[in-house]
């Protein structure tokens, strides 16, 4: 139980630095690298929380695919000019205020939802057991992802095709 | 000491605050992108907690969702981004005002 906590303060301090470092660095690719720590810290809480399926499926689509794709696309447009501008707009204060409040409210209610009590020994098998679940209950929507994955496919194809001239 | 499913919201609650912030208050939509992401992270962490704290699988069946939903929205708005930059040549926020008058 003393490890679980220290790899739980570890992962979570990795995530929370990595997501700080990432909203607050200048350069978009050292964003996209932080970004990258935070996502590695939530896939070991994943891991921390026996769900190994989806620790798997973060570290190949997360980091391996999307942080991928982010990285092409900041080589593709041109941030250079980017990174010498202002990296915060005019409504940086009031935006942080009103985060503050969400925080604090998101504090008040904390304590009274799943602060207490023991959380419950998961089912063997994690994997299989998912994919149990996820065939035989949720089948439809799993074919409906699939689905909105071809669209999703299509529309970026679409968006970032060369306008042919006419 | 135990860490229980609060920890794991207050962690989420926290990610997901600090990914308002990336996206109220940054330029770079790129960055802004990447804030999303932090956000959809933290309702994954929830959802993941719940599960273990329900003792069910639906929480990680719905996470695996979540995954592919991001997955769409990262390509699509990347994508977008791409035609962006080709007509305004710009990736600041303020600066794509088109719908403005």
């Amino acid at each position: 139980m003393m490890l679980d906590a220290i790899f739980f303060y570890a992962f979570a301090a990795l995530t929370l630095a990595g997501a700080v470092l990432t909203v607050t660095r200048r350069n978009a690719v050292h964003s996209a690298v932080w970004l990258v720590v935070s996502l590695l810290g939530v896939a070991g809480l994943f891991l921390l929380q026996q769900a190994d399926f989806l620790f798997v499926v973060q570290i190949v689509v997360y980091v391996g695919g999307i942080m991928l794709l982010f990285l092409f696309v900041i080589m593709l447009v041109n941030l250079d000019r980017a990174a010498h501008l202002r990296q915060f707009n005019k409504q940086a204060w009031v935006a942080l205020g009103i985060a503050l409040a969400a925080a604090l409210g998101l504090a008040a209610i904390l304590p009274r939802t799943y602060a207490s009590g023991p959380p419950l020994a998961p089912p063997e098998g994690n994997t299989m057991a998912l994919a149990n679940v996820m065939f035989r209950e949720y089948l439809l929507p799993f074919e409906l992802a699939s689905a909105l994955l071809l669209a999703a496919i299509v529309g970026a194809v679409v968006m970032a095709r060369k306008e042919e001239k006419s | 000491m135990i860490i229980g499913t609060g920890h794991y919201i207050a962690l989420g609650a926290a990610l997901a605050l600090i990914g308002t912030v990336g996206v109220l208050t940054r330029r770079n939509i790129v960055v802004i992108l990447m804030s999303l992401e932090l956000i959809l992270n933290a309702v994954n962490l929830n959802l993941v907690a719940f599960a273990r704290a329900s003792g069910k699988l639906e929480g990680q069946v719905f996470a695996t969702f979540v995954i592919a939903v991001a997955v769409a929205e990262a390509s699509v708005g990347l994508g977008i981004l791409i035609a962006l930059f080709r007509n305004k040549e710009t990736v600041d926020a303020q600066e794509i005002d088109l719908l403005k008058w």
